[in-house]
């Protein structure tokens, strides 16, 4: 080999080597990621804004919609159906890309989800799903928060005590309420020495949760525990239990999003006694990763639908740490 | 002008009563522990703050007013408080803040009421929604504001149990024995009832119908406010949610039950009492009888049914009894 080739020969060689170079460095996935999403339009049409579980999504949500530069667009319905169909109703009109919804209860939205299939829209539930299949459900396995809810009471509530529960119910027609209360009935009813003395309805409302709770330990003063159905109204739950004086000697077990104000702080100043945590901050994580998947796939809406089971963290007193509940603030500066 | 009901008559008061020793005596022979003192206390606290609630709306009400704003102004004013709370303010700045808030409110009540000219239902239903509104917007962000740990204590005083009784029953028969004595027998709530009764011959009097109603709006939202705190003291949290809940309608069930009349100028604290009680006799009954909140919503029309009939039977309406306005 001669002089002159090995030079061709090598030169050769650098090209392609470059060429090859500039072909690995060539990214097969973030430019059409990132143009997925770009310019992208999400309605969100919460319950209401204005209390923890939507601030935190919504917290979650924008960040990154912010970081890939797609917009967020929300309607506050601030607890009223009729405008919840109509924020949704007006936003089918106006074509977002994607919808997230986060229902009432089982039905009053099932048309309106149809409809945006109809219209192209794919549509994400959130926290409780219509009869209608959209294509992602993100919120918890309420029939297991009732069972684990349930079993930590029959744990507290074995030989020894009274056996005596009592149940603080939601709002009797919402199907979380009426899940959770089934898991609750299931499992006590495979254990007898447990028993159900009360399940009443306090309309996920602080001082009706202290009114019932206050009547039933007057009723039953040897009860050993209490299933509350949400850390808000469980507050209630918590101030008649303190009112009686029994702090420490009644449980109570309730569930909620996990922020360190409703959750994490109650369970510290013992008020709650165990806590399952269907953890909002995951919850904004699942939302965006569901979000990105529909506005990459371009399916069909509603042709594939699927579910993000909120994992459940039980909090209590002795495996709390600092992390095991966020704030508003930490999930808008770093969550999502 | 009288404040009770003449002599020999049965007002709507004493129906109520009878329904509710009624209701009493039926639930205390079907529950076992009903009549515990314990109980019959829990009873009382379990309505005390929906019972001062109803003592303000009561005085505005028998002043020819109504105030359907007290709900959004005592939960606003509260959540500011807490939220003024939580960020690191001392209690000796957001109650006054509060009050402030409070008294804020019911001066432009009044002022709609009186010198503008708007009659109160609808006055004060607006000032409702534009109290909410603004307060979501400028001073409270979020629903459920939580009593900061720091100020557990304020919920703890809950469990003291001063004179034997827990401190929202003290405050409610407080209030109560308070603005029975002051309609009775102080000069600005005679004032009161003379302008319910007829407002044209109470100016005419030399009664100041315009600063007395400003007065009376002042009162109630400052009865709200105190409602508020005794309410955050149980559930160490103030939700604005209520806002939109049926906590006005309530409060007014209660005032209209005991045979105050929506025309002004009739019925008196006592009734107000004993419509209070009677709600918190069959909402402890029942939640003792373990009734589902459906059935417990039907009987509670049903008796509240039966109470607007027999009053209608015993006292038949008539051109002498009908007010003009009377809803």
């Amino acid at each position: 080999m001669d002089y002159k080739k090995m030079v061709k020969t090598g030169l050769a060689c650098a090209v392609l080597s470059m060429t090859a170079g500039v072909v690995l460095a060539q990214d097969s996935v973030a430019p059409s990621y990132y143009e997925a999403l770009k310019g992208k339009k999400v309605g969100f049409v919460p319950i209401s804004m204005g209390f923890d579980l939507t601030q935190g999504w919504l917290a979650g949500m924008q960040r990154q919609a912010d970081d890939l530069g797609y917009e967020i667009i929300v309607r506050d319905p601030n607890w009223s159906v009729e405008s919840g169909i109509q924020a949704i109703t007006s936003l089918i009109e106006e074509a977002p890309d994607l919808l997230v919804i986060q229902n009432n209860d089982n039905q009053s939205y099932n048309r309106l989800v149809q409809q945006a299939a109809a219209a192209g829209i794919p549509v994400i539930q959130v926290q409780q799903s219509v009869e209608t299949k959209s294509d992602a459900y993100i919120g918890p396995d309420w029939y297991r928060i009732g069972t684990v809810t349930a079993q930590a009471l029959v744990d507290k509530c074995g030989a020894g005590t009274s056996g005596k529960i009592a149940v603080v119910e939601g709002a009797t027609a919402a199907p979380a309420s009426i899940l959770m209360k089934q898991g609750i009935e299931d499992l006590v009813a495979k254990n007898p020495g447990v028993t159900i003395v009360s399940s009443q309805a306090a309309d996920w409302d602080a001082s009706k949760a202290f009114a019932i709770t206050a009547t039933v330990l007057q009723q039953n003063p040897d009860l050993c525990g209490i299933a509350g159905f949400w850390d808000v109204a469980d507050t209630g739950t918590a101030g008649a239990i303190r009112e009686a004086g029994l702090e420490g000697k009644v449980v109570l077990a309730t569930s909620g999003g996990g922020s360190r104000e409703a959750g994490c702080a109650k369970v510290e100043s013992g008020e709650f006694s165990v806590y399952n945590s269907y953890n909002v901050a995951g919850q904004a994580r699942d939302l965006n990763d569901a979000i990105k998947m529909l506005l990459q796939a371009k399916l069909p809406a509603g042709s594939a639908p699927f579910a993000l089971l909120s994992p459940l963290v039980q909090i209590t007193k002795d495996n709390m740490t600092p992390s095991s509940c966020w704030t508003l603030d930490e999930i808008g500066k770093s969550g999502g | 002008m009288s404040g009770g009901n003449r002599r020999g008559r049965i007002g709507q008061e004493q129906i109520i009563l009878a329904i509710a020793i009624v209701v009493f005596g039926v639930f205390s022979v079907l529950i076992r522990d009903f009549l515990s003192a314990g109980n019959i206390v829990s009873m009382v606290q379990s309505v005390s703050v929906l019972g001062i609630l109803g003592l303000g709306m009561a005085i505005t009400i028998l002043g020819r007013g109504i105030d359907l704003s007290m709900v959004a102004s005592m939960s606003v004013a509260i959540a500011w408080m807490l939220v003024q709370l939580n960020a690191g303010a001392p209690l000796a700045q957001a109650l006054p803040m509060a009050i402030a808030f409070s008294v804020m409110v019911g001066i432009l009540n009044g002022i709609l009421v009186a010198y503008v000219e708007i009659p109160a239902i609808f006055a004060t239903l607006a000032m409702g929604v534009t109290v909410y509104g603004f307060g979501k917007y400028f001073l409270v962000e979020s629903d459920v504001n939580h009593l900061p740990e720091a100020w557990r204590w304020l919920a703890d005083l809950v469990a003291a149990r001063p004179l034997g009784l827990p401190v929202p029953v003290i405050a409610f028969l407080g209030c109560a024995a308070l603005a029975h004595l002051a309609l009775r027998y102080l000069r600005d709530g005679r004032f009161i009832y003379a302008m319910g009764d007829n407002p044209e011959a109470a100016r005419t009097t030399g009664v100041p119908v315009r600063s007395m109603m400003v007065l009376q709006y002042v009162i109630s939202a400052l009865i709200a406010l105190l409602a508020g705190l005794i309410m955050t003291m149980l559930v160490a949290s103030m939700n604005t949610r209520i806002v939109s809940g049926t906590l006005v309608y309530d409060v007014i069930l209660v005032v209209v039950l005991g045979g105050i009349s929506l025309s002004g100028g009739r019925g008196g604290i006592l009734s107000v009492v004993v419509g209070t009680l009677l709600i918190g006799i069959m909402l402890n009954g029942m939640t003792m009888l373990n009734l589902t909140f459906t059935a417990q919503n039907v009987i509670k029309a049903l008796i509240l049914l039966f109470a607007l009939v027999l009053d209608t039977l015993i006292n038949p309406r008539d051109e002498q009894t009908a007010q003009q306005g009377d809803i």
